[in-house]
């Protein structure tokens, strides 16, 4: 059998209101992979963090660009959320849970945290003054749902 | 807009069906001018019609939590799907904040 392969692209302005599109937008995509409900909405959580981080931490609230790129391969979902903002200078850092260079803005800490608890796999790549990408990829299919004790 | 009840010192704020960084910011503006106006002792988050949410609420949660705990007041969330439960636990917040038991 042939392996699934399809892509998309999508570019935006870096505004509020394009959080919840951004995420339904990715959702949508992902159906022809034949998501659980689950799985749909740990997409939509990864995406609305990224495209959130972009927004107040990237760009600072200013309007720019942000791109997403999604690559399905078999059963696989790559997401890629891209900024050309003002980049992190320490990525490690930035991703330690509670960790928030913006406490006045009540920012939880918790993005990065909640990317990689829905999504396989996680990766940022910036720099100050280089923007910022966060590579995320999740295998659709595959029955891994958490039970609360 | 949020709808808010405020009943005999108690805030009840029925959180839309979507939580993310632009519906949490109405909803802290709103709660905000009640708790500078009004003696509040119980804050709490109704999820009942909540299918997403995403840090942001986490972090306007925990926001409230700290300008309602100087004058000795809770925050209780309830009626959150497994999923919101499991968020807020992640985070901490179940910490701070009373979460409804299931099936309560």
């Amino acid at each position: 059998m042939e392996t699934k392969k399809n892509r998309m692209k999508l570019e935006f302005d870096s505004i509020s209101e394009n959080e919840s599109f951004a995420r339904v937008a990715v959702a949508a995509f992902m159906t022809q992979l034949n998501p659980t409900v689950e799985e749909v909405a740990d997409v939509k959580t990864a995406v609305s963090e990224a495209v959130t981080n972009a927004i107040i931490h990237g760009y600072e609230g200013a309007v720019e660009t942000i791109v997403i790129l999604c690559t399905i391969s078999g059963q696989e979902l790559e997401v890629t959320v891209e900024d050309k903002g003002v980049g992190i200078p320490d990525v490690k850092a930035a991703m330690e849970p509670l960790f928030t260079s913006k406490p006045e803005l009540e920012r939880s800490g918790m993005g990065f945290a909640f990317m990689e608890a829905f999504m396989d796999e996680l990766r940022v790549d910036s720099a100050p003054g280089q923007g910022t990408s966060v590579y995320m990829k999740k295998k659709i299919g595959t029955v891994n749902e958490w039970k609360e004790s | 807009m949020s709808e808010i009840q405020v009943e005999n010192g108690r805030l009840t704020v029925f959180v839309p069906k979507e939580l993310d960084d632009h519906t949490a910011k109405e909803i802290k503006e709103q709660v905000d001018e009640i708790l500078n106006t009004q003696w509040i002792r119980t804050l709490i988050f109704d999820f009942r019609d909540t299918a997403f949410m995403d840090s942001s609420g986490i972090g306007m949660i925990l926001g409230r939590y700290k300008k309602i705990s100087y004058s000795g007041g809770k925050i209780e969330a309830v009626g959150m799907s497994d999923r919101i439960r499991r968020m807020m636990i992640l985070s901490g917040l179940y910490q701070v904040v009373r979460l409804e038991k299931k099936g309560e």
